[in-house]
């Protein structure tokens, strides 16, 4: 039970962290059609410069844990953020109207310049997080004890998930941004500035995959170059698993792909972990293609 | 002169769409346009909207060239249009539908007034305020559509085919309804199949075809005009 209760809460997390990726994808894909073949990459972006931000400005020493904390999450944001809405502006929006298939290549080709440049600034080596500023502390919950970081990652991804939601469903915004993603058109003639709204979708997700980043390189303790290959099909595939398209779709799928691995890999073989995703995948392809919430798409990607 | 069209070319990559139409509307106005499908009337609304761009002519709102204009911008100044096919935004509720029309509008007193006399007009919409839009009948989604395009407090309101697939009672309600919006003073551009009623409705009338304006006059002058009987109106000239 234990035992189970540990890989549970392990399988929370990371799967929070799949969430907040598949966000990403989710919203790009909903209001252009298009999957952002470089949102991994604006992942790993978060880790690194989560680590930098670390280091060099010593938040916690200078301003507490918490205070450090949350001023280190607001600075990633915001700098994926505007990453993301650069990344709009160079990769995507010269090509929004061409054929799909330019977009798809320019896609892989910013995915490929952003990882390589990242390489090229920190080296191809794994950087290591410091574990000095990190907390290694555990929480005792009625006996139970969780590693403090993963209870944080946790809660603050499920917080970030709820205001999200919020923000998607209760303001002019949010309800302009799902407008958009129904009928451009139709949007447009309610007199909403579509170029705003997929900016507004750039800004969100990037800023969300890059707290992603940051929790992977708090959690695990190391980040690499190529990193957000793997965290980026493990989202994709958590988006596709909720419906991709659908935000609580990504949210739920995310959680769900998370629970499975970690439960997979503790009692069917560690060495699944990986091949577990993608049996997840093809299992929906084959059962359920429009995911569990959405709709179909089968036929878009 | 409330809208001025001159001299409009459009074109879907290389194939020419509208060859060159004139039309006005004045203020306080119905117009109605007719033609066959494909003549491109849809075209023109979508080209008055921002929706699509002009590759000659220009459209003009109260004496303003506004065919540069992105679409949200001539929203912003009175041009609501209600488009073809309805295309409400079925997962969403009947009540975000009628606030998103209002997108553009910042006075939200100005916006709750709106949205009561909508609701006045279309009583139906407000029994179901908190359902999907997707789940109303065909007639209820016409009526949704009409009453966004209304909530955006328009000048003048552009109808792309707002009877396409209602039963003839039914298209009588929303006819009525039309007569009582423009008597508050809103302006209307009414496309239409449904020539009869649209030009017992209308003060004047085009008669679109192959991209191209064939016909201007009084409404009634195109009732009792036998060309016009014999292609739209089924044959039999109307003389009441
Ligand atoms: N997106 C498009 N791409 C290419 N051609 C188009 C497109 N939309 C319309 N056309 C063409 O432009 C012409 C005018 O079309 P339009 O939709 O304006 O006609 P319409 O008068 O509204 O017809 P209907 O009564 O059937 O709605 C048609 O020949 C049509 O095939
Ligand atoms: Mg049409």
């Amino acid at each position: 039970m234990e035992e189970f209760i540990q890989q549970l809460t392990n399988g929370l997390a990371v799967g929070g962290i799949y969430a907040l990726i598949a966000l990403g994808y989710t919203m790009v894909y909903g209001v252009l059609k298009l999957i952002n073949f470089a949102h991994g990459d604006l992942f790993t972006y978060g880790a690194y410069l989560g680590l930098t931000l670390l280091t060099s400005l010593a938040l916690t020493d200078r301003l507490g844990f918490t205070l450090g904390m949350v001023v280190l999450v607001l600075m990633v944001m915001g700098l994926v953020a505007v990453l993301g809405a650069i990344l709009e502006r160079a990769a995507y929006r010269p090509l929004r109207e061409s054929p799909r298939l330019s977009a798809v290549v320019s896609a892989l080709g910013a995915s490929i310049f952003l990882q390589n440049a990242l390489m090229l600034i920190y080296g191809a080596r794994f950087q290591v997080y410091p574990d000095n500023i990190l907390p290694t502390a555990t929480l005792n919950i009625f006996g139970l004890y969780l590693p403090l970081m993963r209870v944080l990652i946790v809660l603050a991804s499920v917080l970030m998930m709820i205001v999200l939601y919020v923000f998607i469903q209760k303001t002019r915004i949010g309800t302009a941004i799902r407008a958009a993603a129904i009928d451009q058109g139709a949007a447009r003639l309610m007199g909403i500035d579509v170029n705003r709204v997929i900016l507004m979708v750039f800004l969100l997700g990037p800023a969300l995959g890059g707290i992603a980043g940051l929790m992977v390189g708090l959690y695990y303790g190391q980040v690499n170059f190529t990193m957000g290959w793997v965290y980026g099909m493990k989202a994709f595939t958590a988006a596709i698993l909720g419906g991709i398209g659908n935000i609580p779709g990504a949210m739920v799928g995310g959680l769900l792909l998370g629970v499975i691995e970690a439960l997979g890999a503790a009692y069917l073989s560690i060495a699944w972990k990986d091949a577990i995703a993608f049996c997840v995948l093809i299992l929906i392809l084959i059962i359920r293609p429009t995911g569990l919430l959405g709709e179909r798409v089968a036929d878009k990607i | 002169m409330l809208l001025e069209v001159k001299n409009l070319h459009v074109r879907y990559g290389n194939v020419a769409a509208l060859h060159g139409i004139n039309l006005h509307v004045r203020q306080g106005e119905i117009i109605a346009i007719l033609g066959a499908n494909g003549a491109g009337k849809t075209t023109t609304l979508h080209t008055i909207s921002g929706l699509l761009r002009p590759a000659q002519g220009e459209i003009c709102f109260e004496s303003q060239p506004i065919h540069q204009l992105p679409a949200h911008r001539l929203v912003k100044m009175g041009i609501a249009q209600a488009p073809e096919g309805r295309r409400i935004f079925g997962t969403l509720t009947v009540r975000e539908n009628l606030n998103l029309g209002a997108f553009t509008c910042d006075d939200k007193a100005q916006v709750a007034k709106t949205q009561r006399w909508i609701y006045e007009l279309f009583p139906v919409l407000a029994q179901r305020h908190e359902q999907l839009a997707g789940t109303l009948s065909g007639g209820e989604q016409q009526m949704l559509a009409i009453g966004r395009a209304l909530m955006a407090h328009p000048r003048i309101l552009l109808l792309d085919e707002p009877s396409l697939g209602l039963a003839p009672l039914l298209v009588k309600a929303i006819f009525q309804t039309l007569w009582e919006i423009n008597t508050t003073g809103v302006t209307i551009v009414l496309v239409e199949q449904n020539a009869r009623a649209a030009l017992k409705l209308a003060h004047r009338g085009y008669v679109m075809e192959v991209g191209r304006i064939v016909l201007e006059d009084r409404a009634e002058a195109l009732l009792a005009n036998p060309e016009v009987c014999n292609a739209y109106l089924g044959g039999q000239a109307n003389r009441e």
